[in-house]
């Protein structure tokens, strides 16, 4: 029983932990499918975290910390576009330099309006999203497998950890079931083609970066408002950069992307829960082991050693209407 | 990538458009500066004479402009073959690594001028190394450089912490970092040079990697501007399939230009280890490999503006930190949001102005732009 119970912990931190993951990659899967390389993904949820945690702790509700997220990383996914569409720059550069100004300005701008050393203030409870029990799930706690199943991994979470699993059979159905979609996909595999059907290449991948900005904003405000009470510096820490690797290992495809992130998040919180202790048959891993593991299963993918990773075909291209 | 824009002439080109967008930058920067509460200009004096003011600033500048140095030239020479290296970051903590590797064991036995060039050799083998993977899985596998680049950068991270929490560190200690060097690891200090000029320096960890810095300065121009295999390296970048056909080994110019790129990259680590800490810690490169990104668009992959720029940047931190002692609100990591500001403008965004300064020198002096009469069709 003892052994279940760690693995039903371990689950249920998994899941927590790969909710931030999931949204960043669904959010790179619609802006990658578009045609635009986002290497700005961190940086789109950095600042999402911060002006979630803010916008929460001075106007003391949740939601309006959650509208805030959303709509500075949206701000920022329309400067990306700015400046990888309008102005057809270098993608790779704007996203860099979107990370280093999301990275710079969320510390400057909370010393100076918090003073508390670049964090945000602790959030009281109602300036978080709670927990959600689901009916039965207390009755049915002591119930022998199914109990703790439903109570600690299906009940009890938050609603932003729903809205991420949600968006998964939503994306999908956006992407391949509706006309947005297939144009979205078009423009991604061939601007040129959408454009002679005469619909705007530029206001197309637009709308898709501003999906992106969307869920990298809900994604922030997880990380500061759900899992952590408040904001903290650097506290994506890579997320966004192992999101992207998720995106590539899923193959720029929604169910995948969760599996992917699933397998990622699971990483994470075995690496947590072994620290130090040793594997059967493998004897001792060290936690780097595991934390670097998400990067080298996904060169070795990239490698094409496991299946072949092709990227949407204009991705990172920007389009030129004539020569 | 084929611009689709007009020629303008030579001074505008790398004088004219890199100074305005530059400026465009830091206005902005300016504009944050002020919604922090402080004085823009006030700021601005502050970090100039932090930095210039007295000969210790100078030499602290020079100190963080020849860790620039090496890292603008390692993006610029894979930015070169159209390649963009992001792991110019891993590639110099894993530099670090092979630094270490040379100093623990000789630092007791061989002068400080022996080590060095071993040290050298060594660190850029380990970047070039680091470099190596990528290159090989981009020119062979097809896989995107910028990507397996940024996962090359993870990988790094963890195996220097693996490293320093465990077998590089000295039993008994808890601090996560190698002992400290000897003296013979220890190179030797620059501070005479400023102070030719009469300024007095009180501890400065410039040193002679400067010098390193410049010399590699050189040889990178002499490499693409000057060789077959920098010609062949700025085909590579300006049309592959162009270099396709000239008979031009795909395979062969990305991973030369990668390793070139790695080791420079690596080499940066012996200014700060060598030259400053005398010992190899956690995170010492600390994002130094991303600055390089913003020197060497500033410098437009010229080792003359790489070296310009690097010194800028020096400036921006030895000044920023004297600016976060003057005005507590601002700490140095504006630094970091004057660095993406101007990776944004002087990279993502470097034609914006472009078609209006175009415009201008059409209806100034039409010649100028290469076109016989102004009919308004500059861009």
């Amino acid at each position: 029983m003892d052994i279940f119970n760690a693995i039903i912990q371990v689950l249920d931190s998994t899941i927590r932990l790969s909710v931030p993951l999931l949204l960043a990659c669904l959010a790179g899967l619609y802006s990658e499918r578009a045609g635009i390389f986002d290497i700005g993904l961190e940086g789109k949820m950095l600042v999402g975290a911060f002006a979630g945690a803010s916008a929460a702790a001075v106007f003391h509700s949740a939601l309006i910390g959650l509208g805030t997220a959303i709509l500075i990383s949206v701000a920022f996914a329309l400067v990306h576009g700015f400046a990888s569409i309008t102005h057809r720059g270098n993608q790779i550069v704007s996203g860099v330099a979107i990370n280093f100004i999301a990275a710079g300005s969320t510390i400057i701008l909370g010393q100076a309006w918090f003073q508390q050393g670049g964090r945000t203030p602790a959030l009281q409870p109602g300036e978080r999203f709670a927990a959600i029990t689901w009916p039965g799930a207390d009755a049915i706690k002591d119930v022998p497998i199914i109990g703790p199943i439903y109570a600690e991994l299906i009940s009890g979470h938050s609603i932003l950890v729903y809205f991420a699993f949600a968006m998964v059979p939503f994306t999908w159905w956006v992407l391949f079931r509706t006309r947005f979609g297939l144009r979205m996909r078009a423009v991604g595999e061939n601007p040129a083609a959408v454009d002679t059907a005469g619909i705007s290449v530029a206001w197309l991948r637009y709308r898709a970066l501003i999906c992106t900005g969307i869920l990298t904003g809900v994604a922030g405000a997880y990380l500061s408002m759900v899992q952590n009470g408040g904001f903290v510096k650097d506290m994506t820490a890579g997320k966004g950069y192992i999101a992207l690797a998720a995106l590539i290992f899923a193959k720029w495809k929604p169910v995948n992307a969760m599996f992917a992130c699933l397998l990622f998040g699971f990483l994470d919180a075995a690496s947590i829960r072994l620290q130090g202790s040793p594997l059967p048959l493998v004897g001792k891993v060290p936690a780097q082991f595991m934390q670097a593991l998400p990067y080298v299963l996904t060169v070795i993918l990239l490698a094409g050693f496991i299946g072949k990773a092709i990227p949407p075909r204009a991705g990172g291209v920007p389009y030129v209407k004539e020569r | 990538m084929s611009t689709p824009y007009a020629k303008l002439p030579a001074w505008a080109d790398y004088g004219l458009i890199p100074l305005i967008n530059l400026s465009v930058a830091f206005i902005v920067a300016g504009f944050v500066v002020m919604l922090v509460g402080e004085n823009p200009f006030r700021a601005a004096v502050i970090l100039v004479e932090g930095a210039f003011g007295k000969g210790t600033g100078v030499a602290f500048t020079l100190f963080y402009a020849t860790t620039f140095i090496f890292t603008g030239l390692s993006v610029a020479v894979a930015a070169h073959c159209s390649l963009f290296n992001i792991g110019t970051e891993g590639q110099a903590y894993i530099g670090g690594l092979g630094i270490a590797l040379v100093c623990l064991s000789f630092d007791s036995v061989l002068p400080w001028w022996v080590i060095f060039p071993i040290a050298i050799v060594a660190a850029s083998a380990f970047g070039a190394l680091w470099g190596l993977i990528p290159a090989y899985l981009q020119a062979k596998r097809g896989s995107h450089i910028v990507i397996t680049t940024i996962m090359f950068n993870f990988i790094a991270a963890s195996v220097m912490v693996y490293l320093l929490v465990g077998p590089l560190k000295p039993a008994g200690s808890q601090a996560p970092q190698t002992r400290n060097f000897l003296a013979g690891a220890e190179l030797p200090k620059l501070n005479w040079m400023i102070e030719l000029f009469g300024a007095k320096i009180r501890s400065a960890p410039l040193n002679i990697c400067f010098l390193l810095a410049l010399v590699m300065a050189f040889l990178v121009w002499l490499l693409i501007w000057r060789t077959k295999l920098g010609y062949e390296m700025r085909t590579y970048g300006h049309s592959s399939k162009a270099a396709r056909y000239a008979g031009i080994s795909e395979t062969r110019i990305i991973i030369t230009a990668m390793m070139v790129s790695g080791a420079l990259a690596g080499m940066m680590a012996l200014n700060p280890v060598m030259g400053d800490q005398h010992n190899v810690a956690i995170d010492f490169v600390s994002g130094a490999g991303f600055v390089g990104i913003a020197v060497a668009l500033m410098g437009r992959l010229h080792p003359v503006g790489i070296v310009l720029a690097a010194i800028l940047f020096g400036m921006l931190y030895q000044g920023g930190a004297e600016l976060a002692f003057e005005m507590p609100a601002i700490s140095r990591d504006m630094i970091v949001i004057i660095q993406g500001l101007v990776i944004l403008f002087a990279g993502a965004l470097e034609h914006m102005f472009r078609p209006y300064i175009q415009a201008l020198f059409a209806s100034v002096s039409p010649k100028s732009v290469g076109m016989q009469a102004v009919n308004g069709k500059g861009a």
